[in-house]
C-alpha cells in the first residue's frame, strides 16, 4: 500500500503513515501511468535526530477522497528531482530544500523560497538568489518592487522583455515571511484562531475555518448546525466581498469608472453586512474552534438578507453591463492566459484554475460542515457567447468572479433560510487533540483551496503546523500568464489574480 | 491690445480650470461630490513653494528640462490664436514656430526621463517618442493643409474658413475631431493614457515625471494642461464664426474651452483605457482625418490650390 485514502477534515495516526520512495510519490500523482491524483501539498515533518518524514497530500476531485503517503528520509539527503517531469512539485521542492536542507537533483532552479538563505548552503544572501537574464539588442529587464506604489505588499517582480513584450516574469517573494507555522506551535492549538485569521488578512475566514477544522478534527467533535450555517454565511460573505472588490479594481486598472465605482459601493455594502454578522467587516472572531462566536437574531437575519438580495441583483445588473462594453473587453480579452494544461500541470487552484477550465472547488468536491448538510450548487451563469466563460484569460478571470457572487449569495440566503431550524447553539466545546495524529483541513475559501495540517506529538502538543495557501501554487501561474503580454498589461493580469504575499510567505 | 491681456489672462487660469472641469466630471460621474474646479491650481501654488528634490545621477538635463518645458509651451501657447483669433505674438510662419516649439518640449520632457536612468521612465519615454512620432505627420498635414487653402503660414489667417463649397464644413469637422483626439493624447488623458493610475508599468506621462517634485513638477503638470488649452484653442478658432465680436470673443472662447474639458471628462467617465499596443491605431485616425481635409482642400478648391 503506497497511501492512505481518506475524507477531508479526517486525522489518523502519524504512525500509520505508509513509507514510499520518493520517485513512487511522482507516480501518485494525475499524469503518471499508475495515480491520477491531483498533488495538493507536499512538507517535512521533522523527527527525531536527523530524520525528516515528507508528507504527501493528493486529491481525487472526481471520487472526493484525499491520499496521504510518506516518504522517510533524512537532512542533507538526496533524493531525484520531479519537478522536470511535473512542475507542480517545483516549490514544494525548494521548500523542502530551504527547510531541512534536502537536496534535489536535477531541480531546475533551487532558489530558497522564503528564507535569506537555504538550510543546506547557508551562504551570502546575493549568492542565493540567482535571477533569471536575457540576451539581445532589444531585450531590457525591469526590476519592480519589494516597495510598491500604493499601500500594498512586498513581493519584487523581475520582468525579462523585449521591447514591450514579457518574455519572462520571474516573482520573488518571502518579504513577508512571519514564522506562522512556528507560531502555530507554540501553546494550545485551540487558541490560535486569530493567528490563522492573520495568515492572509483578506481571506480571515477561510483560513479561521480551515485551522478550526483542524482542531475539530484532532477532538474528535462535530460542531452544530448553526454554527456551521453561520460559518457559511461569514465564508461566502467574506468570497462576495472580495470579489466585488476586486472586479473594481480590475475596472479602475483600465480605468473604467463606471465599473470601479459602482462595484466598491456594493463591496462596501457586502462587508458591512460581515461587520453586522460579528463585529468586524473582515470577518475577524467569527470563527472559534467548536463553533462561532456570535448568533444573529432574527431583525439582523433580515436586515442581512435584505442587504445581500439587493447586492445580488445590482451586481448582477452592472456585471451584464460590464461584460458587455467593448472598451472593457478589449482589455480583457485574450489577456493574461493560461491554457487548461498548463493550469492542471501547475497545480493551479480556486477561482483562477476553473478559470482555466479545471473542476477543482472543494465546496463541491470534498465538502465539510454546511456545505456538506446544505448541498451548495453552482448555476452556471452563461456569458454573451452563451457559453460558460474558461478562456483562461483576464476576461474569464473576471466573469468567474462575477459567477462566485452571485452563486455565494444565492447560497448565503438559502443557508439563511435554514437558520430558523437550526436552534442547536453556535458553539460546543472541543476535546483536546489525540496525540500522534496527523490532520488535515481543507476550505474552499475566496482564493481557492486553503490547506491546514497538523501533527501532534504524544503528549497531544502541536509538533509541526503546516499552512499552504491558494496562493501558492497560483503565483507560477501569473509568471506564465503574464509571457508574451505587454508589460503594461502585467497590473491587470495581477490584480485578476489577486494573491496573497503574506499567505505565501507564511 | 485688450485682446493680447486676455490671452496672457486666459493663459493663466483656463488650463486649471480645463484639469479641475475633467475632475469634477469624472466625480460626478461616480457618484462623488468632487474636489473644487481650481483644485489643480492650488495644487500648483502648493508645489512652487515646496523644495525640489533630485537625483545624484542626474545631470543638468534633468535640471533645466521643466523650465525649459514649460516655457517652450507657454511660448507656443502664445503664438496660437486667442481671443478672437488674435496672436499675442505674430509674424510670417510663426505656426512652424510653434509646432517646433512644441517638439523642443517633447524632446527636453523625454531626455530628462532618460536622464533619471530609471527602467519605468525609460519605458515611459519610448512609449511617448512612439506616439508622438505618428501625432506630429496628422498635425503637420493638417496645418499644412490649411496654409495651401488660406495661402498664408500665419495662426491668424490660417483658421480663417472661407470657400467655395463643403470646404468650411469638412475642414471644422475634421480639424475639431483631430485637434480634440490630440487634445486627449497630448494631454494624456483616457482613452491613451491614465492619469490617475499608480501603477508605473502602464504609464505614459506620468511615469516620465516620477523623478520630478516641487517645482519642477508643477512645471510640468501646468505644461500639460497648457498642452490641452492649446488643442482647445485651435478647436475654437475652427468652429467659431469669423465676424464674431471680440467682446464676444472673450466670452465664447472659455466657453469652448471648458466644453472641450467637460467632453474629455465625459469620455474619461465611459470608456476603458485602451491596451498600449492599439494606441497607435487610435492615433492613426488623426493621421487619416489630416488626409481626409487634404483631399476635400484638393476636391472643393478644384485649380485654386
Amino acid at each position: 500500500m503506497n497511501r492512505v485514502f481518506l475524507k477531508n477534515r479526517a486525522a489518523i495516526p502519524f504512525d500509520d503513515l505508509p513509507s514510499i520512495s520518493y520517485e513512487a510519490v511522482g507516480d501518485i500523482v494525475a499524469g503518471s501511468p499508475f495515480g491520477g491524483m491531483r498533488l495538493v501539498t507536499l512538507f517535512g515533518v521533522p523527527e527525531e535526530r536527523d530524520v525528516v518524514r515528507l508528507v504527501a497530500l493528493f486529491a481525487d476531485d472526481a471520487q472526493g477522497t484525499l491520499a496521504v503517503t510518506g516518504v522517510r528520509t533524512s537532512r542533507g539527503a538526496t533524493l531525484p528531482s520531479l519537478t522536470p517531469k511535473m512542475p507542480v512539485f517545483h516549490l514544494f521542492e525548494r521548500q523542502a530544500r530551504e527547510e531541512f536542507g534536502i537536496l534535489f537533483d536535477g531541480h531546475p532552479w533551487p532558489k530558497p523560497v522564503r528564507y535569506p538563505h537555504d538550510a543546506h548552503t547557508p551562504r551570502r544572501i546575493e549568492e542565493c538568489y540567482p535571477y533569471f537574464s536575457m540576451e539581445g539588442d532589444e531585450t531590457h529587464e525591469v526590476a519592480v518592487g519589494p516597495v510598491h506604489a500604493g499601500v500594498i505588499e512586498p513581493g519584487h517582480f523581475r520582468f525579462l522583455c523585449d521591447g514591450e513584450r514579457v518574455d519572462h516574469l520571474e516573482i520573488q517573494l518571502g518579504y513577508q515571511h512571519r514564522g506562522v507555522e512556528k507560531l502555530f506551535r507554540e501553546g494550545p492549538l485551540a487558541l490560535k484562531s486569530a493567528l490563522a485569521e492573520s495568515v492572509s488578512g483578506d481571506a480571515a475566514v477561510a483560513h479561521a475555518t480551515a485551522h478550526a477544522g483542524i482542531v475539530e478534527t484532532l477532538g474528535d467533535t462535530v460542531i452544530p448546525d448553526r454554527a456551521a450555517l453561520l460559518r457559511a454565511i461569514g465564508l461566502e460573505l467574506e468570497r462576495a466581498g472580495v470579489h466585488l472588490g476586486d472586479l473594481s479594481a480590475l475596472c479602475n486598472d483600465i480605468g473604467y469608472l463606471p465599473g470601479t465605482q459602482m462595484f466598491a459601493v456594493m463591496r462596501t455594502e457586502i462587508i458591512n453586512t460581515s461587520l453586522a454578522l460579528c463585529g468586524c467587516r473582515f470577518g475577524r472572531g467569527l470563527i472559534t474552534p467548536g463553533g462561532v462566536n456570535y448568533d444573529i437574531d432574527d431583525r439582523k437575519k433580515d436586515r442581512i438578507a435584505r442587504t445581500v438580495i439587493r447586492v445580488r441583483d445590482n451586481a448582477g445588473l452592472l456585471a451584464a453591463a460590464v461584460f458587455d462594453d467593448q472598451s472593457v473587453l478589449a482589455r480583457f480579452e485574450k489577456t493574461g492566459t493560461v491554457d487548461t494544461a498548463t493550469a492542471r500541470a501547475i497545480g493551479l487552484v480556486g477561482p483562477a484554475g476553473r478559470a482555466s477550465g479545471l473542476s477543482c472547488d472543494i465546496r463541491l468536491t470534498h465538502p465539510t460542515d454546511a456545505y456538506a448538510r446544505h448541498r451548495f450548487a453552482k448555476r452556471p451563469l452563461r456569458n454573451g457567447d452563451g457559453r460558460v466563460a474558461v478562456s483562461g484569460d483576464v476576461y474569464a478571470r473576471a466573469f468567474i468572479r462575477h459567477q462566485e457572487i452571485q452563486d455565494s449569495l444565492r447560497y448565503v440566503l438559502e443557508l439563511i433560510g435554514h437558520l430558523a431550524a437550526a436552534k442547536d447553539g453556535i458553539a460546543v466545546s472541543v476535546a483536546a487533540p489525540r496525540p500522534g495524529m496527523i490532520a488535515f483541513s481543507i476550505t474552499e475559501g475566496w482564493r481557492g483551496e486553503t490547506l491546514h495540517a497538523a501533527v501532534t506529538d504524544d503528549d497531544g502538543a502541536t509538533r509541526r503546523y503546516h499552512v499552504k495557501d491558494a496562493s501558492f501554487h497560483n503565483w507560477f501561474g501569473l509568471a506564465l500568464a503574464v509571457r508574451d503580454n505587454g508589460v503594461s498589461d502585467f497590473p491587470l493580469c495581477n490584480k485578476s489574480f489577486n494573491l496573497s504575499y503574506c499567505g505565501f510567505d507564511l | 491690445m485688450t485682446a493680447r491681456a486676455l490671452n496672457v489672462l486666459f493663459l493663466l487660469i483656463i488650463p486649471f480650470l480645463m484639469a479641475g472641469v475633467i475632475n469634477r466630471v469624472k466625480a460626478l460621474a461616480g457618484g462623488r461630490k468632487g474636489p473644487p474646479l481650481l483644485q489643480p491650481f492650488f495644487d500648483t501654488l502648493k508645489l512652487l513653494r515646496k523644495g525640489a528634490v533630485v537625483s545624484r545621477v542626474t545631470s543638468w538635463v534633468f535640471a533645466v528640462a521643466p523650465a525649459l518645458v514649460l516655457a517652450a509651451t507657454a511660448t507656443a501657447l502664445l503664438l496660437a490664436p486667442g481671443v478672437g483669433r488674435v496672436q499675442t505674438i505674430a509674424f510670417d510662419g510663426d505656426i512652424v514656430l510653434c509646432l517646433y516649439l512644441l517638439g523642443l518640449a517633447k524632446f527636453f520632457q523625454l531626455i530628462s526621463a532618460l536622464d533619471t536612468g530609471s527602467a519605468f521612465e525609460g519605458m515611459g519615454a519610448s512609449r511617448e517618442a512612439l506616439f508622438s512620432v505618428i501625432v506630429e505627420p496628422s498635425l503637420f498635414l493638417f496645418a499644412g493643409t490649411l496654409a495651401l487653402v488660406s495661402g498664408t503660414t500665419s495662426f491668424g489667417g490660417l483658421f480663417t474658413l472661407v470657400g467655395s463649397g463643403a470646404w468650411p464644413a469638412v475642414a471644422a469637422t475634421t480639424g475639431t475631431l483631430l485637434f480634440f483626439m490630440l487634445m486627449l493624447t497630448e494631454g494624456c488623458r483616457i482613452p491613451v493614457d491614465d492619469p490617475n493610475t499608480h501603477l508605473e508599468l502602464t504609464m505614459i506621462h506620468e511615469v516620465m515625471i516620477l523623478d520630478n517634485s516641487g517645482p519642477d513638477l508643477a512645471f510640468l503638470q501646468y505644461a500639460a494642461a497648457l498642452k490641452m488649452y492649446l488643442f482647445a484653442l485651435l478647436i475654437a478658432a475652427l468652429v467659431l464664426p469669423v465676424d464674431i465680436a471680440p467682446f464676444q470673443a472673450a466670452v465664447v472662447l472659455p466657453l469652448v474651452a471648458l466644453l472641450c474639458a467637460l467632453l474629455a471628462g465625459i469620455v474619461e467617465s465611459l470608456v476603458a483605457r485602451f491596451r498600449i499596443s492599439h494606441v497607435p491605431q487610435f492615433l492613426f485616425l488623426t493621421v487619416a482625418l489630416a488626409l481626409i481635409a487634404l483631399a476635400a482642400a484638393v476636391y472643393f478648391r478644384g485649380g485654386a490650390v
